[in-house]
């Protein structure tokens, strides 16, 4: 399906990316929203505020993060697609309801415009050390998938692509921003509604009993909304196809296999990377968001040197580009990620590297984007190896 | 072109910012250029200081930090005290002159200064000081054409004020124009 040209702000804008991404949610098809304000992802939700009235949608303004996630949950099972956003310490409150997410299939999106932390940090500073929060931040086993946009034009884009990603597979989708990437205004070309393709969601349409968490041959079950006529029960609790607690390790085991495994058998197929100067490079950076752009440019600075660098820009995050890394880590002399955290994304990487190449860390404490001659004498460093 | 980098700082409410935005959408909207615009989102930008910086080039833009602009806009004391510093040599200054005492500056800085608040005052609506700022700043530095500034603030002004904003960019420009012939 296409979007609707309603919702779509088509033209060239200079914007911010929190701007971009309200105008991507709006796009996708997005209609529901609750969140709680924070900085540095205040201007989605205000945006987002102020464009529903008029194109359809509603934001609730909740009275905290915790509500705000499980509020944005309902909306979904009402049939909408729907969204929360936030940052730092209101990713911590909804760590939950991510797992209520998790167990129930319920596809929908978060974005977390990330800033310094831990705790309130640095509010108004850039931060990309939620990455493994994001991963692995609700209790038990699950997989989500997790985007990171560089700039206002891919909040824009990767948003689209979370909605998309979150229906097809039913899951909690992540767009990983950043205070920088949130707040910094740059050319947003957005394209004629008709260009923009959307996954929208399989409902159950048979006469038989609906059966809520059996599966289609993808291993992804369709859904039902309020008002379809299907009694059904949705829980965060063990449950069976019906839907039903049922709580025995048989049963667990069934439901965990399928949870885990529509994100694990398709990673080859939710791998999105870019490659930059790749051909003949023996020494190659990794990063991701706001990081890529300080990493190409400390590339372009190697590269004058004669230094042989390469660059690979991880789009999805989650889940890890692991086949991707190897395949590459047999090929060159070093890989250095570029992250603001402490090497969150080089724990990846490492394990997935570090037997046939090495590995270092271009890590930060947050607060500021890195300098490229920062990147460049880690370059140094590992072309003297 | 290579990169030009332009530091704007002012008092929170004289439309700094907005004065940023204009520039940055005329140079990546109206010409194939590029722009990236990020503003200091400290504590202190919520309080009486506002300052964004501008990054105007033909190719796309990585880095997004300005260290050392190649010209600052101070239209208040606080912002001229505060950047006067980073600007890089050879750099341009652009003052309020009713606001700003520059001092001595720094011998390879060329100063150029405009009354804007009282052109705007003049106009009819002080309000619109920000934008005879930004046409003297195109005016002198050249950052981006008379036809592009406008159409800049053509997109980015409310409907019905366009009257009063071609004016007060017009007064800014021309003003600038005569200062920078001044100066051979």
């Amino acid at each position: 399906m296409k979007a609707d040209p309603k919702r779509v702000l088509t033209g060239n804008h200079f914007m911010n990316g929190n701007h971009a991404a309200a105008e991507g949610a709006i796009a996708a098809g997005c209609t529901f929203a609750a969140g709680y304000p924070i900085t540095p992802s205040t201007e989605i939700v205000e945006s987002l505020a102020a464009r529903f009235p008029k194109v359809g949608g509603m934001f609730v303004q909740m009275e905290d993060e915790i509500a705000s996630s499980i509020c944005l949950q309902g909306g979904v099972w009402s049939g909408r697609k729907a969204m929360t956003v936030t940052s730092g310490p209101g990713f911590s409150l909804m760590m939950e309801h991510i797992g209520l997410a998790a167990i129930t299939e319920t596809p929908c999106v978060f974005i977390n415009v990330q800033r310094t932390g831990p705790s309130t940090g640095l509010p108004t500073k850039v931060g990309q050390a939620d990455m493994m929060q994001a991963r692995f931040g609700s209790h038990g086993d699950y997989g989500i998938i997790a985007l990171a946009p560089s700039s206002p034009q891919e909040c824009f884009d990767m948003t689209i692509d979370c909605f998309n990603l979150a229906e097809e597979y039913r899951t909690v989708v992540f767009l990983m921003s950043d205070e920088m990437t949130g707040h910094m205004l740059e050319k947003v070309v957005i394209p004629e509604a008709n260009t923009i393709d959307l996954v929208e969601r399989k409902f159950y349409t048979g006469t038989d009993k609906y059966l809520p968490y059996k599966p289609e041959a993808n291993g992804i079950p369709l859904m039902s909304k309020a008002g379809m006529g299907h009694n059904y029960h949705i829980t965060g609790l063990t449950h069976d196809e019906r839907g039903y607690p049922v709580l025995t390790q048989e049963v667990q085991e069934v439901m965990m296999e399928r949870l885990m495994g529509k994100i694990k058998n398709n990673v080859d197929k939710l791998t999105r990377v870019e490659e930059f100067m790749m051909e003949d490079a023996d020494i190659v950076l990794v990063s991701y968001g706001i990081s890529f752009r300080m990493a190409y440019r400390a590339m372009e600075m190697a590269r004058e040197k004669g230094i042989k660098v390469g660059l690979l820009k991880m789009i999805t995050c989650w889940p890890f580009p692991e086949k991707v890394i190897t395949e590459l880590a047999k090929k060159v002399k070093s890989m250095i990620m570029v992250e603001l955290n402490y090497g969150q994304m080089y724990i990846e990487m490492d394990r997935f590297a570090n037997a046939h190449c090495q590995t270092h860390l271009v890590g930060s404490a947050c607060g500021e984007v890195h300098e490229p001659e920062t990147i460049l004498n880690q370059i140094l460093e590992a072309a003297k190896k | 072109m290579e990169n030009k980098e332009v530091r704007l700082g002012g008092f929170g409410g004289q439309g700094v910012i907005l004065a940023g935005m204009i520039l940055g959408r005329a140079k990546s909207i109206f010409s194939n250029g590029y722009a990236t615009l990020t503003q200091d989102f400290g504590p202190e930008a919520r309080g009486g200081a506002a300052s964004c910086a501008v990054i105007l080039s033909d190719e796309p833009i990585l880095y997004p930090n300005v260290f050392n602009p190649d010209v600052l806009l101070a239209m208040s004391q606080g912002a001229f005290d505060k950047y006067i510093a980073d600007l890089k040599k050879g750099g341009i200054l652009v003052i309020e002159e009713d606001l700003v005492n520059p001092g001595e500056v720094d011998p390879s800085i060329t100063l150029f200064k405009c009354p804007a608040t009282r052109f705007a005052e003049e106009i009819g609506r002080k309000i619109v000081l920000n934008i005879v700022m930004y046409g003297f700043l195109v005016a002198v530095t050249g950052l981006v054409s008379e036809e592009i500034a406008r159409k800049g603030v053509e997109a980015s002004i409310p409907k019905g004020t366009e009257k009063l904003n071609f004016a007060a960019f017009e007064k800014g420009y021309q003003y600038g124009i005569e200062q920078k012939a001044k100066l051979g």
